[in-house]
């Protein structure tokens, strides 16, 4: 059984409508749990919610102050291809869009990785489009192999692979896989994936578990916010990391929440999601997963990046570039997508101290053998 | 006073003893969870704590920015531990990675494969435990309050045995007291509650107890004022350390009884 089976017993239809049914009874009840359960999750994700959010959100740092203490762990990505077969309709990186396409030598790779381990971050996340006859798994192993010369922590954003694949990469010295659904309604999924191996909605959803069979020290999922109704997906994500922690509890499991952003390409998000809607599902995620990770992205802006630093966020992004080549000096291709907050890792560790909180470079170092 | 010194003079020579190495302070500190390593030596000087625990997987000696080893004074006896092992191999692995990068041959070992509760596994413990102790090493398991667990860690080499009072950074204080009694009754190490001590007063009443020392972070790091809680901290384990060498008076059952209505009997004229 995988989580396919836990997502066919939930309804997509009429779940919009549902969500306005909770009352603030429930989301009062949900606030007094130890731990909170699925009914309230969805109420502390309800409509009814909304007069709440403060008491939620002292709850919440409560919560994420006694599990991870007042501490913030900085990565970066490095995007080393952008080649890709897909054509998700929402992505800079699609192949229908006329972008300058590149994948990093190997040369560049170590001068990429050079300039960014002079910041000081120690964890790296290391991104391709899906091409695996460019990207391949040769050519990751061969760059793992350069950056652990200069990184404690590899992770990887790729397309995803059989266990297998993860397993190679796990001997190459990857430890963290990042992979998103993007969405959860398999409808949906459907058509923003028109053609390409990403429209396969299953092969994509046990992703996370593959990576957890394989050896995966760290699993990150999540959903592109804007696709879809974001209360249902908030739903599945949580649910989703809730069920690869109870079956894999050796493995650190964490959730993204990427926001919709501008890029190369005409699709324009279906569904709005406001600032306080974003701050409800960072809520609500911290609440019923209380030991979980949660990554929030240049994507988001400087200010509103630093407001959410003391309400449950565990893991920031810092000197981020999306483009290919973008941290050296090499001519870097066209990002994924705009980001929103460009402060360098000094100025992003200077904020989090402002915040009353310590950047955290290093927090795991390969001990292979 | 002749009293108070006479007291102050016992608790003084009252010192711990771990891996050959006799200790003042019966309160030992951790790194992790502060908003700025800057409040370490702090926490230090005022708590009074002789011995830290620094999980290695932060340790970075190489790095230009700011990293924890260089917020620790010199004087303290270093705790690497084995935070992010999820079995006994790993755990070894990092135990002699920390050696070899220099942090001293004490280990905290920390084997953890439940990342929801951040509970111990008890059986890869005692093996990491095992080889540990034969290479040489200081070994302070951190484990569940259990008697055969910790029979187990005796046998193979122990230092001390650190039973948790209450999950890790759950404040929740000495739910496993009964069980904590028992390996104070039984078990012939020093007995070092770790995990789950929130509030300074039940850091006390483990010491009351006969527990050899606490172990004590996220309630100093996420304090308010971490400085004066560290602070508190102190005074508490020194309280409960002196109030166990006292010898407690006997607890009364909560009724005084004028006649004695099952032994009186044999007293009637």
């Amino acid at each position: 059984m995988g989580f396919a089976d836990v997502l066919d017993r939930i309804e997509r239809r009429n779940f919009s409508e549902k969500m306005e049914n909770y009352t603030e009874d429930q989301v009062r009840r949900a606030l007094g749990r130890e731990r909170c359960d699925q009914e309230d999750f969805l109420a502390l994700l309800s409509p009814a919610a909304r007069p709440w959010l403060e008491e939620i959100a002292v709850r919440a740092q409560d919560i994420s102050v006694r599990n991870f203490g007042r501490t913030m762990h900085l990565f970066t990505p490095m995007y080393l291809s952008n080649y890709c077969s897909n054509g998700c309709v929402y992505c800079g990186f699609a192949c229908s869009n006329q972008i300058v396409r590149k994948q990093l030598s190997l040369e560049e790779v170590a001068q990429e990785a050079g300039c960014i381990a002079a910041t000081g971050l120690r964890h790296i996340l290391i991104l391709t489009g899906e091409a695996p006859r460019m990207a391949s798994l040769n050519y990751l192993e061969s760059c793992c192999r350069i950056l652990q010369q200069h990184f404690s922590s590899i992770a990887i954003e790729i397309y995803a692979l059989d266990t297998p694949g993860y397993q190679r990469l796990v001997a190459a010295g990857v430890d963290g896989l990042t992979i998103y659904q993007e969405t959860y309604n398999q409808d949906l999924y459907a058509t923003l994936h028109p053609f390409g191996p990403k429209r396969d909605f299953h092969f994509r959803l046990d992703a996370p578990e593959r990576g957890c069979r394989a050896g995966m020290r760290m699993v990150s999922l999540g959903a592109l916010f804007g696709l879809d109704d974001w209360r249902w997906d908030s739903l599945c994500t949580g649910l989703h990391a809730a069920w690869l922690q109870e079956q894999y509890p050796e493995v650190e499991v964490s959730v993204a929440l990427p926001r919709m952003r501008p890029h190369a390409g005409s699709y324009s998000p279906a569904w709005d999601v406001s600032d306080v809607d974003f701050v409800q599902i960072l809520l609500a995620l911290r609440l019923f997963l209380p030991r979980c990770g949660i990554s929030i992205s240049t994507r988001e802006r400087a200010w509103f990046r630093d407001k959410l630093i003391s309400l449950g966020v565990t893991r920031m992004s810092a000197g981020v570039s999306t483009a290919v080549g973008g941290h050296g000096d090499t001519d870097a291709g066209t990002g994924q997508f705009a980001i929103s907050d460009e402060r360098s890792v000094a100025e992003m560790a200077a904020a989090i101290m402002g915040q009353g909180y310590q950047p955290v470079y290093q927090d795991w170092r390969d001990i292979r053998p | 006073m002749h009293i108070s010194s006479h007291s102050d003079s016992r608790t003084n020579s009252d010192a711990l003893v771990i891996g050959g190495v006799s200790l003042t302070s019966r309160l030992f500190t951790g790194t992790g969870k502060y908003a700025s390593d800057a409040f370490i030596p702090r926490v230090l000087e005022a708590s009074g704590s002789e011995v830290i625990t620094v999980a290695l997987r932060r340790v970075d000696l190489t790095t230009q920015t700011d990293t924890v080893t260089r917020h620790i004074p010199e004087h303290m006896r270093l705790l690497p531990n084995t935070s992010g092992a999820r079995t006994a191999e790993e755990a070894v692995r990092i135990a002699r990675l920390a050696k070899a990068m220099g942090c001293g041959n004490w280990v905290k070992i920390e084997v953890i494969a439940d990342n929801t509760y951040l509970l111990p596994d008890g059986y890869e413990t005692i093996k990491a435990t095992e080889i540990l102790a034969a290479d040489g090493f200081v070994v302070l398991p951190y484990v569940n309050a259990d008697l055969m667990i910790a029979r187990s860690l005796v046998k193979a080499g122990a230092a001390a045995v650190m039973p948790l009072g209450a999950p890790i950074g759950s404040n929740r204080g000495l739910q496993t007291k009964e069980m904590i009694r028992i390996l104070i009754e039984e078990i012939p190490l020093p007995i070092i509650v770790d995990a789950g001590i929130g509030k300074p007063s039940q850091a006390c009443e483990a010491m009351e107890m006969g527990a050899a020392a606490c172990l004590v972070n996220t309630a100093i790091a996420t304090a308010t004022d971490p400085v004066a809680m560290a602070h508190a901290f102190g005074e508490a384990v020194r309280a409960g350390r002196r109030a166990f060498l006292a010898g407690q008076a006997p607890v009364s059952a909560g009724r005084a009884s004028a006649s004695s209505p099952l032994t009186g009997f044999l007293f009637d004229s």
